[in-house]
């Protein structure tokens, strides 16, 4: 039981001086380092130890954000602090590595690869080949999810001891407000703000509500923080509720995350018998206690009073601000709901100050946001930078350029509510406003990359499908309006648009943007409005010329066997539709009627005899 | 308020053995008189019934608005409303194509054309064997390994249409 701020910081103190074995090796056990493949390497690499007697320690973390690579790991020479990152780690390397572990040396014929991130913290600098700053992510991928032990030793429930024994909650949301920390979720709204409002309520009682309701297609970085360093999220929730006079906390998180839900249940457990959650927090008055609540799959729900009505027991159906949550949320008590990755910056802001924060980032947006960069990109992964980097340097610098040298075209950002941007406007600096001003959001975080294959009209034809799917159908200009929007896409993607259906396009999305009830509905047409704007030709090209730039349209397609036919047969053979015909070293030729555009002939053909037009 | 059928002899029915499970959790549950805080409950209920007996069957249904003092036509509401739930029987092995964004970039309309076609069912469906089912799901987060399909617990990565006939085989 730690019932003092004296016993956590002698606690901290003596978890550092403990003697440590020479080298520590962290393996990346996140849900994309599972399915990579981590578990049997994890399980070598302790059998080696094993056989060995090396002085060795595993550490079992969280994602590193480099799941480009995995399974991943990183050998820590404890005496002199160097480490190196091995990426794409395979059975057969195991044994070099522990080797030159002890050693302290690299291992030969193994992926190394450097860290592009520094840790502000730690007083470290960006420098060229780091431009990540890692505050959110600072601990996943350093320490065990499953040790308190681990979270206590990087400085792990101080600032809650802080706020608890050295501020007034008056001076805990001057803090939050002065460091201009805006919310992580997408919006943007003053995180300060919203508690001050909480807080100036009076109630018997009130809520701190964590949305770890990750709906956003692409983005995962909740689901990172949450699998990696769930106490930091714990511990800003306790922050909060000092803030507003709050005692409950609930994390709403949705049930396809079923490793970051253990891992929480895991973590509340732990800081409730330590005295760290629960009745008298480190003996001072201040009582706060944490509990899960689970989606059920809903996209909706990531919206506060949505996610509220779900919390209730309720059909996710979200309702008309004002009145606000802060004034009248959860079973109608004062709520904040707060993103998982906003709460993950709190920690960070009480133990070095608002002055430490504003000095990342921009002066509008301060601190860091992580993207999932995803699509077709070459380092697939997550990454934290400051706000104010620019697209290029992380799509081509922190993502490595794109997938197969294939030329970049797009990407998205702000998921379905959000946009596309293309390559001329790779250099604005990112922040909330800037990102607006393209015609696109911050949104969760999500950044998919798209190449010269994707079509756009066809993408914004996925988003309004998602949309559809996910409209909760109480208001007509969402329920009704997008299923129009997309049966006008539909029809362009199918060769049956005309230059009206995309003044109808224009016209719809801009009523529907102004009249839908909530976020997602009034935010919906965005993907159709962006891709209208910056890709038109494409749109006219698929009504005009009846044809796909990017060959992804089927009914605009075609296939024709050109001169470079051996009459191999092989085609033929493949077609499902049985369409082709032609003798065996005769030019072969398709029957258009009956052919039906899979393609199999082009993929199949070694001589690059069949063309798509 | 509550159905006036006796649901848990109803739900014996199906299987003493399940419905007593699922007794069992309700009880644990802090209920009272207030159907509002009751309703909070709810959507936990639902899981574990879910858990216990793959699909949400109307009996299983009534009961759980018999236990928590609501009424039917408001739990059929939330199972309605929520993608998780399902009030149809599902196979033993639950096929799910990822559709999220960097899925849906990296071909997986290709992956649903190719289940379709092997299976000879259509995304929603359940074959009539009872041994798989075919949905697509929104963005399991494992972006990195694009396109993904779930097969139960299972996440299969970088998944391509030949790997199809494999993923089915496994399936034992």
């Amino acid at each position: 039981m730690i019932d003092s701020p004296a016993k956590l910081k002698s606690h901290a103190e003596n978890l550092s001086k403990n003697s440590k074995p020479a080298t520590t090796i962290l393996v990346s056990l996140g849900t994309c380092g599972i399915a990579a493949g981590t578990r049997p390497i994890n399980d070598m690499l302790k059998a080696e130890i094993a056989s060995r007697k090396a002085d060795i320690e595993i550490v079992e973390v969280g994602c590193m954000g480099l799941c480009h690579s995995e399974p991943t790991i990183e050998v820590v020479n404890n005496a002199s602090g160097k480490s190196v990152i091995y990426g794409k780690v395979k059975a057969d390397q195991v044994a070099a590595i522990i080797e030159t572990a002890s050693k302290g040396i690299e291992a030969a014929s193994c992926t190394v690869i450097n860290r592009s991130w520094f840790y502000p913290e730690e007083n470290e600098t960006a420098t060229p080949e780091r431009i990540q700053a890692r505050i959110v992510l600072k601990n996943t991928g350093k320490i065990n999810p499953e040790i308190l032990d681990h979270y206590l030793a990087e400085k792990g429930y101080q600032a809650l001891s802080k706020v608890l024994f050295d501020m007034t909650p008056q001076q805990v949301i001057d803090t939050v407000i002065e460091s201009g920390l805006r919310g992580r979720g997408g919006g943007g709204f003053p995180t300060g703000k919203k508690w001050a409002f909480a807080a100036a309520q009076k109630a018997d009682q009130k809520y701190v509500l964590c949305n770890a309701d990750e709906g956003d297609p692409g983005a995962f970085m909740d689901r990172a923080v949450l699998e990696g360093d769930p106490h930091s999220v714990l511990e800003a929730m306790a922050i909060t509720g000092y803030a507003i006079g709050s005692d409950t906390g609930i994390i709403y998180i949705r049930a396809e995350y079923p490793l970051a839900v253990k891992r929480l249940e895991i973590a509340i457990d732990q800081a409730k018998k330590q005295g760290l959650l629960g009745k008298n927090i480190l003996g001072s008055k201040f009582s706060f206690d944490i509990m899960i609540k689970y989606g059920a799959g809903a996209f909706v729900c990531g919206e506060e009073t949505a996610l509220i009505h779900s919390v209730e027991g309720k059909r996710g159906e979200p309702t008309v601000k004002p009145p606000f949550p802060a004034i009248e949320g959860l079973w109608k008590k004062p709520t904040v709901v707060n993103n998982v990755e906003t709460f993950a910056n709190v920690c960070a802001i009480i133990r070095n100050g608002a002055p430490w924060f504003k000095k990342i980032g921009t002066p509008g947006s301060p601190g860091t946001k992580v993207f999932a960069l995803a699509g077709k990109v070459k380092k697939v992964g997550l990454v934290e930078v400051p706000m104010g980097t620019t697209l290029r340097q992380i799509i081509f610098n922190v993502g490595g350029g794109i997938m197969n040298d294939r030329k970049f075209k797009a990407v998205q950002t702000g998921g379905p509510s959000g946009g596309c941007i293309k390559f001329d406007q790779l250099d604005t600096e990112i922040d909330y406003e800037s990102l607006k001003r393209l015609g696109s959001m911050m949104g969760s975080g999500g950044m998919i990359v798209m190449d010269e294959d994707d079509c756009m009209v066809n993408v914004a034809k996925f988003f309004l499908e998602f949309t559809l799917d996910e409209s909760c159908g109480k208001c007509t200009p969402c329920r009704i309006g997008n299923k129009r929007l997309y049966e006008m896409l539909h029809r362009i993607c199918d060769g049956r648009g005309t230059r009206e259906t995309i003044q109808n396009l224009k016209d719809l999305s801009n009523s529907i943007k102004d009249t839908a009830l909530c976020g997602l509905g009034q935010t919906s047409p965005n993907p159709v409005l962006s891709t209208l704007a910056q890709f038109e030709h494409e749109y006219l090209a698929h009504i005009d010329e009846k044809r796909c730039e990017a060959g992804v349209c089927k009914k605009l397609l075609k296939y024709e066997i050109n001169n470079s036919c051996v009459g191999c047969t092989l085609c033929a053979r493949n077609c499902p539709a049985n369409c082709i015909s032609g003798s065996v070293k005769q030019k072969h030729s398709i029957d258009q009627s009956r052919c039906i555009k899979c393609g199999v002939c082009m993929d199949v053909c070694k001589f690059h005899a069949v063309d798509r037009k | 308020m509550s159905c006036p059928i006796n649901s848990k002899a109803e739900l014996a029915k199906l299987s003493p053995e399940k419905a007593e499970e699922l007794d069992v959790y309700l009880t644990s549950l802090p209920l009272t008189d207030d159907r509002e805080r009751n309703r909070g409950f709810l959507i936990q209920s639902l899981h574990k019934a879910q858990e216990i007996f793959t699909y949400l069957p109307s009996v299983v249904q009534v009961h759980v608005a018999n236990r928590l003092g609501l009424h039917l036509a408001e739990v059929y509401g939330v199972i309605s409303f929520y993608s998780y739930f399902t009030d149809k029987p599902v196979g033993r092995y639950k096929i799910n194509i990822c559709t999220g964004t960097a899925c849906f970039v990296k071909g997986a309309d290709k992956l649903v054309e190719e289940f379709q076609r092997y299976l000879g069912i259509k995304l929603g469906e359940t074959g009539t064997d009872g041994k798989f089912s075919l949905t697509g799901l929104r963005c399991v987060g494992a972006c990195s390994m694009a396109p993904v399909v779930m097969v139960n617990d299972r996440v299969y990565g970088n998944v391509t249409t030949k790997m199809v006939p494999e993923i089915i085989s496994d399936c034992k």
